[in-house]
């Protein structure tokens, strides 16, 4: 599904390389996931792959379904099936959060050759995933993620990915901010959403979220490269006894 | 004190042409040889004038109006869909037999020139006298100039809860036209009125508009200037308004190449509300100018003065916004702000807001901001699949909705986003 190979990104303001050579790739139906200490590149490489302004690629290539990733722009990447969690939802005064939702998913569909849908028919969509995200109709009233808790933002995006329904989701750490109940609303959304042909790549800090969302696949990010893959386990170990020991083996 | 002499210059060429209009009672005679008086008093604006300094007023003073050329466009009318009582003038001169007749019930409505013609009429106690109060502290030659010069116009009252609006359609007939229209509105005790206005109006176009608004009344105003890109104009609200009233307008400009709004309002009566608020669209040659001064002279009023510019390609948007809150205008709640989307490095905006309170219980705020689209918002809006020319249009709507939510009538108001879509859907 996603082909990230030997992605090198450094900042376009500053002479500063972030990702080194990131080699990774998600299977249909997979679900990985990359920890790693502040400041790896973790962030990074979700905005790359989701087209954000402000990096600069130096080398490597990513793909998603064969299709060269780093051409497009943000929003044929979206159309084409990708999807970003965003580890700061945007608060955008304004417009409305179903507008933006239904604006979102007829452009996608749009774009790729399909039929809009109906008003009626979005509407009744909607009501039934939000029901599942306890996202009551104030919510979708309101501006997008105006006045929206923490917990509330993480929700609207997880709707956002239920709605749009990404072949690619990639989620960056949504975990951050969320108590515990918050926290296992989100998982249980994601996990609704598994699938034998959508894969997800899960960026966190903590192994907590990954009892929830359980992965194929760890990854270890560090100083802009994968220092080690692994099974589920891998996570537990991070959680025992932090990075240093893993850093530290493969130095 | 003598006018300098450049201005007294260019206020006698302005005024060669013109004669007052004869055959009016005698009390409209002597309000517009008043209005004459004070305009040669005060002289025509001149480009060093303080109240000024963001406007040239050149082609607003010249002797004769620059040649606009007519826009022609297929777009469907503004409130087209809306129940109305039309009323069509052509380059400022009223079209009788393309006008609905002057019925509906709880409104009385005359030509300028029948209800001045009369020896009685209440239209006495608005005529001249709020645009004579709303020439202090700053002057406004051009409303004076309407006064003492406009033989066109309307005299309307509402008596009572007034169904339909009553809505002024303005056509820009001939490229040549220096229009001049004079509307006296008075809402009685109670009674509610909504009037619309649309269309260029001509080539140069200068309207007036004298509001009484009675204890308790309703009045209701929403305009949209028209889209002609040549045409220059400026206009004067002039109101006042009673206890418990409720006033609101709002204006919509897109296109034109010069527009001067400007709106004097009185809050005279304890508790009364007004709001006004405009959206203003410029891409290149366009000067668009909102001067407003709101004065609190009672308890408990509440004033709101939101204006939103969309601004690119050489565009120019300016903002004079003054609160004056008197003494023992105590509860005062007053808000004011003026906010510009810049969409590239060559638009311009110029704010000065203002504040003079006299009274120590009072709540007032203003902000003015100057910026562009927020980038973090566009690609928020593009990595869920918005395109990015249909991500800049929904976040400039975005930006000029609390200027839109002060039209209270959602019909109107779809109306009024629909045209700004246009508006934006039609530049790349």
């Amino acid at each position: 599904m996603l082909k990230i190979e030997n992605l090198q990104v450094k900042l376009e303001e500053e002479d500063k390389q972030i990702l080194k050579g990131v080699t990774l790739e998600v299977p249909a139906g997979a679900v990985h996931a990359i920890m790693g200490p502040n400041g790896s590149g973790k962030s990074t490489l979700s905005y790359v792959l989701s087209g954000r302004d402000g990096y600069e690629v130096t080398g490597g290539a990513a793909e998603l379904e064969g299709e060269d990733l780093l051409e497009l722009e943000p929003e044929e990447r979206a159309a084409a099936g990708l999807f970003l969690a965003f580890q700061y939802p945007v608060e955008i005064p304004g417009v409305g959060n179903m507008t933006f939702l239904r604006t979102a998913l007829n452009a996608q569909r749009k774009s790729r050759g399909e039929e809009e849908l109906s008003a009626a028919d979005f509407l009744k969509l909607i009501r039934e995933k939000a029901k599942s995200l306890k996202i009551d109709a104030e919510m979708l009233k309101r501006s997008v993620n105006v006045g929206f808790s923490g917990g509330e933002k993480k929700r609207n995006e997880i709707l956002q990915m239920a709605m749009l329904e990404p072949k690619m989701c990639v989620l960056d750490e949504t975990d951050s901010g969320l108590d515990v109940d918050a926290m296992k609303l989100v998982a249980e959304g994601v996990n609704a959403l598994r699938s034998e042909g959508r894969s997800f790549l899960v960026i966190t800090h903590y192994q907590r979220l990954l009892d929830h969302i359980k992965p194929d696949v760890v990854h270890i990010m560090a100083d802009g490269r994968i220092v080690k893959s692994g099974g589920p386990e891998l996570a537990l170990e991070v959680e025992n006894n932090g990075y240093a020991d893993i850093l530290e083996e493969v130095a | 004190m003598a006018l300098p002499k450049a201005k007294a210059d260019a206020t006698e060429a302005r005024l060669a042409n013109l004669t007052l209009p004869s055959g009016g009672a005698d009390w409209a005679q002597s309000a517009r040889q008043d209005a004459l008086s004070r305009l040669s008093a005060m002289g025509l604006p001149g480009a060093r004038d303080e109240y000024w300094r963001f406007t040239r007023p050149d082609t607003l003073n010249s002797p004769a109006p620059e040649q606009a050329a007519l826009f022609q466009n297929d777009e469907k009318p503004l409130f087209e869909e809306i129940e109305r009582l039309k009323i069509v003038f052509r380059d400022g001169v009223l079209d009788r037999a393309s006008s609905d007749d002057f019925e509906l019930e709880g409104l009385e409505i005359e030509t300028l020139g029948d209800a001045t013609a009369k020896d009685i009429h209440w239209a006495k106690d608005v005529f001249g006298v709020l645009e004579t109060r709303g020439q202090t502290p700053v002057h406004r030659p051009f409303g004076a100039l309407n006064t003492a010069f406009a033989t066109e116009g309307l005299v309307i009252r509402a008596t009572g809860n007034v169904t339909k609006p009553v809505s002024l359609i303005y056509r820009h007939e001939d490229e040549n036209s220096d229009a001049m229209l004079h509307l006296v509105i008075k809402v009685e005790q109670g009674a509610s009125l909504t009037v619309l206005e649309n269309g260029p109006a001509a080539a140069r176009w200068n309207k007036s508009m004298e509001v009484e608004v009675a204890d308790a009344g309703s009045f209701h105003h929403i305009r949209a200037q028209g889209r002609d890109h040549e045409r220059v104009a400026v206009t004067h609200i002039f109101a006042r308004i009673g206890a418990q009233s409720l006033f609101k307008s709002f204006t919509l400009t897109a296109n034109g190449r010069m527009t001067r709004n400007e709106a004097f309002i009185e809050m005279a009566g304890d508790e009364g509300i007004a709001h006004i608020a405009g959206a203003a669209l410029g891409d290149g040659t366009f000067h668009h100018d909102d001067t407003v001064f709101i004065t609190h002279d009672a308890v408990a009023c509440e004033s709101r003065q939101v204006f939103k510019k969309v601004l690119r390609n050489g565009a120019v948007g300016t903002f004079q916004g003054k609160i004056l809150v008197k003494e023992g205008a105590q509860k005062t709640d007053g808000y004011q702000i003026s906010q510009s989307l810049l969409l590239d490095e060559d638009a311009q905006f110029l704010a000065k807001p203002e504040l003079e309170i006299y009274a120590d219980d009072v709540a007032c705020s203003h902000g003015s901001t100057s910026g562009a689209i927020d980038e973090d918002a566009l690609f928020y809006l593009r990595a869920r699949g918005v395109p990015l020319k249909q991500a800049q249009d929904l976040l400039t709507l975005a930006f000029l909705a609390e200027a839109i939510e002060e039209i209270e009538d959602e019909a109107i108001a779809d109306d009024i986003v629909e045209r700004l879509d246009g508006w934006l859907s039609r530049r790349s």
